[in-house]
């Protein structure tokens, strides 16, 4: 009973952390670069659901907002690439990476500016209600976590493999040059990317933002999906998922039967552990890259 | 016997040019790659360029496929200036360049490969059609066509982007080193059925080759590129007969020549 509870909170969180993850691999595998301000497009698409939804903001019907934020944070990662980034194209990795987490101090500041540090909670439907079956209590919000984050795997595989433009992505992150020869306008999938990563980044956070409340700084929450990108194997899709289910269960795991405290080490710990033994990470698509 | 000699002196109405490429300068990052190149593909032929490592052969396939941009020239495409545009909308005018070393997409399947050959194209049941007749070309890609890209032999490899470029239907295919490190049995096979799309696809080739032999046999016209000029010009057969060709690129050893490149001097182009 209890041993459940920690089981499904456990892996409501690793569905955050997962989806999170899963942006910083779909630009990865896609660019080359790592978005270090994926955690902070988290945070941004929670709070423009928030600023949206609730009544001290915009007030509209939650239903309404969740797309908006969604499609907004989609818009934002697409043009963020077709002005910016595309300007660095030919950079070296690190100005990237620095650009990416300038990029997440940049969008931090703005949110403190516009909806306070103060923690706020998004006035969700789902927040706060139970879901009973047999004997188990279940928070609503949190079983809306696992099956939106199930829905939306099933989707993207789908898409990724079912689709000529999801197909194309692929082609594309496999080998660029041979996608520019066929005629792949691999430029625009680039944007196309991150426009992904932007939104999937905005249901992330939407989700989290429904089972507690917010501020500016839950963007950091990006470095714990960071290593579990690391743990799943970075590069690989599903790696990313199973990785954020890892971290996301290890911590009520490790802080109800260790201490309370461990629940913050453990995640790196296994870390650790993992670039040690499995330096490529658990579900590591390991193709040497030819030169 | 007059009608004879007339058709001699002029033979069977020369074929249009496809593909006119010239004065092209090219660099490949700081260094010069192609300097003043001129040619051209007449349509249905097949055209070679010869030349050793670094002539610049590969970067010329580049500059015409837009994957690089040219810093002076023309490439001019049915009448059309080409030179510079993009690489897709190159692929979208008929230009299919299947590049050196394969290139496949390793993780996709052979089916999802040659998908994407014809990404530029929306016609659905016609691209199904052309998946069949890649297929009936290269019978072992539809045995394995479920099969991961990156599995499958060099040899498979090759066939698979010739016939992935094939999806793109394209009236132009560049086909850059499709011997490369291939057996000698394999690489007889491959220009078999380059020569046959060639006849019955009616798909114009340039064919750029370090093994020119096979490349001369195949052509109908060649070009001998060095330091990323044209230096030499002629009818494939007689390329084949030219004793610089035969010593240079064919290996046949002449004790009187050797050392002095004679025909660098002789620019037969223009």
């Amino acid at each position: 009973m209890d041993v459940l509870q920690l089981v499904v909170s456990g892996l409501a969180n690793g569905c955050v952390y997962g989806l999170i993850a899963l942006g910083f691999v779909l630009i990865y595998k896609a660019t080359e670069a790592v978005n270090f301000a994926q955690g902070d497009f988290m945070m941004l698409g929670a709070f423009i659901a928030l600023g949206l939804t609730n009544q001290d903001f915009l007030g509209w019907p939650f239903w309404l907002s969740v797309p908006i934020a969604i499609v907004l944070m989609g818009v934002f990662g697409y043009l963020l690439d077709l002005f910016v980034l595309r300007r660095m194209f030919g950079q070296s990795q690190i100005a990237i990476v620095i650009l990416t987490i300038a990029l997440g101090f940049v969008l931090r500041f703005f949110a403190g500016l516009i909806w306070g540090h103060e923690p706020i909670s998004l006035e969700s439907p789902i927040a706060g209600k139970d879901v009973r079956f047999g004997g188990l209590v279940l928070g609503l919000d949190e079983v809306m976590i696992i099956a939106v984050t199930l829905i939306l795997t099933i989707a993207l595989y789908f898409y990724f493999n079912r689709t000529k433009l999801g197909v194309a992505m692929q082609a594309a992150s496999q080998n660029q040059l041979a996608a520019y020869y066929m005629g792949i306008p691999v430029m625009r999938v680039h944007s196309l990317i991150w426009g992904l990563a932007g939104a999937v980044a905005a249901i992330a956070g939407i989700l989290f933002a429904s089972k507690g409340s917010i501020d500016p700084s839950i963007g950091l929450l990006g470095i714990k999906a960071f290593a579990a990108a690391v743990i799943g194997g970075f590069g690989s899709l599903p790696g990313a998922l199973l990785g954020g289910l890892i971290v996301g269960l290890i911590e009520p795991f490790s802080s109800y039967y260790i201490a309370a405290g461990y629940s913050q080490i453990m995640p790196y710990l296994l870390l650790f552990l993992i670039l040690i033994f499995r330096p490529h990470g658990i579900l590591a698509q390991v193709h040497r890259k030819k030169v | 016997m007059s009608g004879a000699t007339a058709a001699q002196a002029h033979p069977v109405q020369a074929p249009q040019a496809l593909l006119t490429v010239s004065n092209l300068e090219s660099y490949y990052g700081p260094i010069m790659a192609i300097r003043g190149c001129s040619l051209e593909v007449r349509e249905g032929q097949i055209a070679t360029v010869l030349g050793a490592n670094g002539a610049g052969k590969t970067t010329l396939m580049k500059t015409i496929s837009g994957v690089m941009d040219p810093e002076k020239g023309q490439i001019v495409y049915r009448g059309e200036n080409i030179a510079g545009a993009s690489p897709d909308s190159v692929v979208r005018k008929g230009i299919v360049h299947v590049p050196e070393g394969r290139e496949v997409f390793p993780l996709l399947t052979v089916e999802e490969n040659l998908r994407m050959g014809a990404f530029t194209r929306s016609d659905a049941g016609e691209v199904r059609r052309d998946e069949e007749m890649v297929f009936s070309y290269f019978p072992i890609l539809a045995e394995r066509r479920r099969q991961a890209a990156g599995t499958l032999s060099g040899g498979q490899q090759q066939m698979l982007a010739i016939g992935r470029g094939l999806m793109a239907r394209p009236t132009l295919m560049l086909l850059d080193e499709p011997s490369l490190g291939l057996s000698p049995l394999l690489v007889k096979e491959i220009f078999r059925i380059i020569r046959r799309l060639n006849r019955e696809r009616k798909v114009t080739m340039l064919l750029v080759e370090q093994n020119a032999k096979v490349a001369l046999e195949v052509a109908d016209y060649g070009y001998v590129m060095e330091l990323g000029r044209i230096v030499m010009a002629d009818d494939a057969k007689r390329l084949l007969q030219s004793k610089d060709v035969q010593e240079f690129y064919l290996g046949v050893q002449q004790e009187t020549q050797r050392g002095q490149k004679r025909w660098k001097q002789k620019k037969t182009w223009r």
